[in-house]
């Protein structure tokens, strides 16, 4: 028996000798590899920066050529950081880490000072990019570049078409308002949907029922609600004369205001600015879709002769447009949503497309001064036109300089 | 004179990157803001009159306004809640306030919005009657368009595909375009129009 508790034991104690001796040798083998150096990679060459164009200042830009061992030779550098400091001699601080491969980056502080990252303009700053390894304790610093400061531009040049633009805009309006004060003939084609107003007032007076018009989910900024004040403006002044209701609910309080406006001037021009009520204009709300219930509600309730859709108009536009054909209204829609044009056309007797819509103030008033401006317009879509045929043309020709002066960036 | 004067300075203001630019342009947005608060107040204003003549006058549906004001008001006094009889979080983190929001408000909203569906439905009727030609080509067009990934079609489903992606690409894209270019000239034309002040009807001005 205490041979056998003996033999037990001698061979338990083997067992532990020889996992001790083996886990050795395995750490022996294992050795070698760990201790491996990362050898020290090529640093990046012509680091160089110079002030971000085009900005408002508080950013530099910095380009360099990669290390030689990045995507190549020892193919050791897996990134790069960036360090900058207020003086060659430091203290560097970490701006950014970049993957391998990278050659450019902007340096990009905030503008105002208190803000976390202030960076500010005209001091000297120098830089240094460090290639990485997999090793933290191995890499290899550029040479130190610098000074260089930062400053905010006067003029954007990236925008330089677009100043050019604007300004043969700006002057092609004046050519035509003094041809058009001169008493030359310009000639408007015919807008049916506005036609159409004069026909649709007198429909509604002769059923005895009001004009329900929308002024749609434009902000009183947006150029669309600003052209449809013009046409309130218009329909007011004949409702007021034929003397039949008119219904405004608005989406926003500012437009809310400036309709109330319109609509007073325009029944004091008609001379009934004792038919006028503030509450013929109104807040509804300023949700989308509450909104449209509450004109929809307007509609079924008082079931207008009339419906009047010009402005800014989102998903809301179908649900009002065929809320009126229920109610069985006489419906004129004019709109620049692209995407909501369809639904007017299906939904509404007459529509509006786009410009039009902003045509519709000149083509209502016959004033020389709107309708030059009209003519403006036409002369710059034919330039746009020449334009898009030149860009086209140099394209197939392989000359990109035309393409790229109108591709605005910045 | 101050339309001129501001929508010069904010065309001007665009093509100047300067941080001094910038300011400018931070600043009068801002006034934009402070000035929608006020008019907020207005639109509020005339929210609650016209509702309390419905009720006062006893016009048609005049129960409707009752609702209106009842919600109007509830919704401020749990913004502000300052006894904190409901929830100890104010403000539009206050308990009734998100309650009612989330479960009223938002059902209802999103029930209006799915009435999109079915008044597509009924405005694609009236539209895609072959009455006459051009009709008939929206009707083909609207087919292509609505069949292209219909497996059932078999082998002729790879060519309406072809065929959709050409009609979105080509004619629909090329009108889509000319009308965006239409839209941006005519609102450049009009803004100037407004700076120059030959466009005064939002002024209230003939």
């Amino acid at each position: 028996m205490k041979l056998k508790t003996l033999t037990v034991l001698c061979c338990l104690l083997f067992g532990v000798v020889l996992t001790a001796v083996s886990q050795e040798a395995a750490d022996s083998v294992i050795a070698p590899d760990s201790a491996q150096a990362v050898m020290l990679p090529s640093p990046v060459l012509r680091l160089s920066g110079e002030d971000a164009p085009d900005d408002h200042g508080h950013a530099i830009d910095l380009t360099w050529e990669k290390s030689a061992d990045d995507g190549a030779g020892q193919m050791n550098v897996i990134g790069y950081m960036v360090f900058r400091a207020d003086s060659p001699d430091g203290p560097f601080d970490a701006r950014s880490d970049l993957l391998f491969g990278v050659t450019e980056f902007t340096d990009a502080g905030a503008m105002n000072e208190g803000e976390n990252d202030y960076m500010p303009d005209h001091q000297d700053y120098y830089y240094k990019v460090r290639a990485l390894t997999a090793d933290s304790a191995v890499y290899a610093d550029s040479e130190i570049f610098g000074p260089v400061q930062s400053y905010g531009q006067w003029f954007n040049w990236e925008r330089l078409a677009v100043f050019l633009m604007v300004a043969g805009f700006l002057f092609l309006m004046i050519h035509f308002i003094r041809r058009a004060k001169g008493g030359a003939d310009l000639y408007v084609r015919r807008l049916a949907g506005i036609e159409a107003v004069d026909e649709a007032i007198g429909r509604a007076t002769e059923m005895g029922k009001p004009i329900l018009y929308v002024l749609g989910l434009g902000t009183a900024a947006d150029i669309a609600t600003i052209a449809s004040y013009t046409i309130l403006g218009r329909v007011a002044k004949k409702v007021a004369e034929y003397q039949t209701g008119l219904i405004v609910p608005c989406y926003d309080p500012i437009v809310m205001t400036v309709a109330q406006e319109t609509v007073r001037t325009a029944y004091m021009d008609a001379g009934r600015p004792d038919a006028f009520s503030e509450d013929m204009v109104y807040f509804v709300t300023n949700q989308q879709f509450a909104y449209v219930a509450g004109v929809n509600g307007v509609m079924l309730r008082e079931r207008p002769a009339t419906n009047l859709y010009m402005g800014k108009f989102y998903a809301e536009s179908l649900i009002l447009a065929e809320t009126g054909v229920v109610a069985g209204s006489i419906q004129i829609s004019g709109t620049d949503e692209i995407s909501q044009i369809p639904f007017f056309v299906v939904a509404c007797d007459y529509t509006l497309i786009g410009e039009e819509l902003y045509a519709a103030s000149a083509y209502l008033g016959k004033e020389p001064l709107l309708l030059g401006s009209l003519k403006a317009q036409d002369y710059a879509k034919a330039g746009v036109i020449l334009l898009a045929i030149i860009g086209f043309i140099s394209l197939m020709l392989g000359y990109h300089g035309v393409v790229e002066f109108f591709h605005v960036t910045g | 004179m101050m339309v001129f004067v501001f929508g010069f300075a904010m065309i001007i203001q665009y093509f100047i990157p300067h941080q001094a630019s910038e300011w400018v342009n931070a600043f009068l947005m801002d006034w934009m803001m402070i000035i929608g608060v006020f008019a907020l107040a207005l639109g509020i204003w005339s929210l609650i009159k016209v509702s309390w003549d419905k009720i006062k006058y006893k016009k048609p549906n005049w129960e409707y306004a009752i609702v209106t004001l009842a919600g109007l008001f509830l919704m401020i006094f749990f913004g502000f809640d300052y006894f904190r009889h409901f929830s100890t979080p104010i403000g539009s983190d206050n308990y009734m306030y998100v309650h009612f929001y989330r479960h009223i408000v938002i059902p209802i909203q999103s029930t209006m919005f799915s009435l999109l569906a079915f008044f597509i439905a009924s405005a694609a009727y009236r539209a895609f009657r072959a009455r006459s030609l051009l009709a008939t080509l929206l009707l083909i067009a609207a087919l292509v368009i609505m069949l292209r990934f219909n497996p059932l079609l078999g082998p002729i489903q790879p060519i309406m595909e072809k065929f959709s992606v050409w009609l979105l690409n080509v004619p629909n894209l090329a009108a889509k375009r000319a009308i965006v270019i239409g839209v941006g000239l005519g609102m450049v034309a009009t803004a100037l129009k407004v700076i120059l002040g030959i466009e005064r009807a939002y002024l209230g001005k003939d």
